[in-house]
């Protein structure tokens, strides 16, 4: 091994190379595979028709998410209610089927640790630091919260890991993203990854694997720093990292999964060692003080489009590339915005509290701390709060969030994805506005005409509160 | 996997940027579970203006697109290559493109061709009346009006694209190297090797 100093990616990457080919493509080992019901039933099919196997089954971990819908899932008698779409149900019993055939792991879809892929993962000490972890699914990169190096991959590649383990891949560049200073009061991780996405653009970190450094990140719970990773890809990154550190060891000990015995010495020994080395160096490294972050929100159709909440809505004519000026102009007709009105005057009529990006207690406890002795305003006319995963929401019911939010007016629904992507009942309505804790506010993505703005859960719990998009900080005292 | 050597066809001057996979093939598509018959959903927003480049008689079936920087950002659903494969797509140009995209469509025998905005101008003109023609084996897109624009290539995609080799085929003839690698991660990083146990 060199004793070249190495950057936490780098040392991942040399820890996992199974082989280096004469064009610098690596066989990459894969230590954890997370599997749910979207973009595994063509990979499964495809094994099956050439007679192949999973190599290694105990590293797959299967659990329907996308297509479940987050109202209830077994009557009282224990019997399951059909599910109305016949394509979702379809796909769904794939799974169900495939992981049994294939000898994988399936957690069911009314099983206590059911959820969101990448709440799962975490909370069941799965995806660990250092790891090398995959999932048919661009928002992956959120385990790189625990230090993993963990990426969303496409079909064939979920075919491709089943049948070998491995991956080939070529190496990233490196970028440092390093976040300095404190966060202010009511800005929390999803405003720091909102703004860093406002920074670097959509397409700012491809090619890249970020890492994001600096006291302000350092600063951040585990369940920020899953915030931050969770959204690396929105900036174009393949992965995000945060080095482990004695809150990651604390977060990950005695999780089911987790190392035990002399191998939680050894696991926290080496992972401690991750941290990249001084005297290495970036391909890129950005900056940022985080005392210039508002609590921040999305104004357009791509998570780039971010304006801080005191802010107002850009003028099309203000972006000097002539491309973005015409979709800045695109984005407003499709939000039904004017240039230079104030962001807290947008009126919202749909909330959503939820989503891999802010499904996670503390985002949930965030939440209901806005909530609490408020009601929602007349005019938001659909409001639900979605737990990450069963646990999430056992936990969150036996600190009473459940009955803040209830009392709030909004609805306590089952996990999974929901709302975060129209591909299941949970949508927005065409023309409707909604103050989202998710991570996409494509045209379409919350269903067919929706308006979104990307928000943290704070936020969205004060814009249910007002009825508009709102500075929090003004509801916190 | 089908052999991509040349392509000689028209191309679809559609020239956005930004084009993300939700436009590509919306996500009620995604419930599929087999790879086939996407074409349908394959751009359906903009295909609901009946003025649309994809179904115009000019461009219907045309084999190559033409597409604005980071072309296929979003999701990673390999749906998207899929849909384009089915519209009869073959190779995109843009001047760049999202990581997890290129990867889907390169799987899929789907050619990604980088070229700078300049040429990828040009090619937007020439494309409204003319053929283009893309040599992968020379590593050049060329106009009928002598333009030539070169390309770069990752040497074993181009290999893998010019051959139609399969990938899952060729990593698992490397079982040997894979099995020393596991069995050293066994004894370096223990935990890592142990997964889950099926109740």
């Amino acid at each position: 091994m060199s004793s070249q100093p190495r950057t936490l990616y780098e040392k991942i990457w040399d820890a996992h190379l199974v082989e280096r080919r004469e064009d610098g493509t690596c066989l990459i080992y894969i230590d954890r595979h997370l599997v749910h019901e979207v973009t595994s039933p063509q990979a499964f099919e495809a094994l099956r028709v050439s007679g192949r196997k999973v190599r290694r089954p105990d590293l797959t971990l299967a659990v329907p998410d996308h297509n479940l819908p987050t109202t209830a899932r077994r009557d009282t008698a224990g019997q399951r209610i059909p599910i109305a779409d016949l394509e979702s149900a379809q796909q769904l019993a794939a799974l169900e089927r495939n992981a049994p055939e294939f000898g994988i792991r399936l957690i069911g879809d009314a099983d206590a640790e059911q959820g969101i892929v990448h709440v799962v993962g975490p909370e069941q000490g799965f995806s660990l630091p250092g790891a090398t972890i995959v999932c048919g699914d661009s928002h992956t990169a959120c385990h790189g919260g625990l230090g993993a190096l963990a990426f969303g991959i496409g079909t064939s590649e979920v075919e491709h890991v089943l049948a070998t383990q491995t991956l080939l891949l070529g190496q990233s560049k490196t970028m440092e993203v390093r976040v300095e200073g404190q966060l202010g009061p009511g800005v929390t991780a999803k405003d720091l990854v909102l703004h860093i996405t406002g920074v670097l653009g959509a397409a700012g970190g491809t090619g890249y694997v970020i890492e994001y450094t600096g006291s302000a990140v350092r600063d951040l719970s585990i369940e920020g720093r899953l915030t931050v990773s969770n959204m690396a890809i929105e900036h174009g990154a393949r992965a995000g990292l945060i080095a482990p550190d004695e809150k990651t060891v604390a977060y990950v000990k005695g999780r089911p999964y987790a190392p035990k015995g002399a191998d939680w010495d050894k696991a926290v020994e080496w992972w401690l060692s991750l941290a990249t080395d001084p005297g290495a160096s970036y391909d890129k490294v950005v900056t940022i003080q985080a005392a210039e972050i508002a609590p921040t929100v999305t104004w357009g159709t791509s998570p780039e489009d971010v304006v801080p909440i005191t802010g107002v809505v850009p003028d099309p004519a203000s972006f000097v590339d002539p491309s973005k000026q015409e979709a800045a102009q695109k984005s407003l007709d499709y939000m039904g915005l004017t240039p230079g009105q104030r962001m807290q005057d947008v009126e919202v009529q749909n909330v959503f509290i939820g989503s891999c990006t802010n499904s996670r207690i503390e985002d949930l406890r965030a939440a209901a701390a806005v909530l609490k002795g408020h009601t929602k305003a007349p005019n938001v006319k659909w409001a639900i709060v979605v737990p990450g995963s069963g646990l999430v929401k056992r936990q969150a019911e036996s600190e009473g969030l459940d009955k803040v939010f209830i009392e709030a007016g909004l609805e306590w629904r089952e996990p999974g994805c929901s709302a975060c992507l129209g591909m299941n009942p949970d949508k927005v309505p065409a023309g409707e506005r909604c103050a989202s804790t998710s991570n996409r506010n494509f045209v379409g993505r919350q269903g067919p005409g929706a308006r979104t703005h990307l928000v943290s859960p704070a936020m969205a719990a004060a814009a249910a509160v007002t009825g508009r998009l709102s500075d929090v900080r003004e509801l916190l005292d | 996997m089908e052999a991509f050597r040349q392509l000689d066809g028209r191309a679809i001057p559609f020239g956005a940027k930004n084009v993300d996979t939700d436009v590509i093939i919306p996500s009620h598509w995604l419930k599929t579970i087999t790879r086939d018959g996407l074409g349908k959903g394959a751009f359906e927003t903009l295909r609901k203006d009946p003025a649309n480049l994809f179904d115009s008689a000019e461009f219907k079936g045309s084999p190559i697109l033409i597409a604005g920087d980071n072309f296929g950002c979003g999701s990673s659903r390999e749906h998207a290559a899929w849909a384009l494969l089915d519209l009869g797509i073959k190779a995109v140009i843009a001047p760049s493109f999202s990581d997890i995209f290129s990867g889907n469509a390169f799987k899929n025998g789907i050619l990604t061709v980088v070229l700078p905005q300049e040429a990828i101008d040009r090619l937007m003109e020439v494309a409204r009346t003319d053929k283009v023609h893309i040599d992968l084996e020379n590593q050049v897109v060329t106009t009928p009006f002598q333009d030539r624009f070169p390309f770069e290539i990752d040497p074993f995609r181009k290999h893998c694209l010019l051959e139609g080799l399969d990938e899952v085929g060729l990593t698992m003839a490397r079982d040997t190297a894979i099995t020393s690698y596991e069995n050293k991660a066994r004894a370096e990083l223990p935990w890592l090797s142990k997964g889950v146990e099926l109740a």
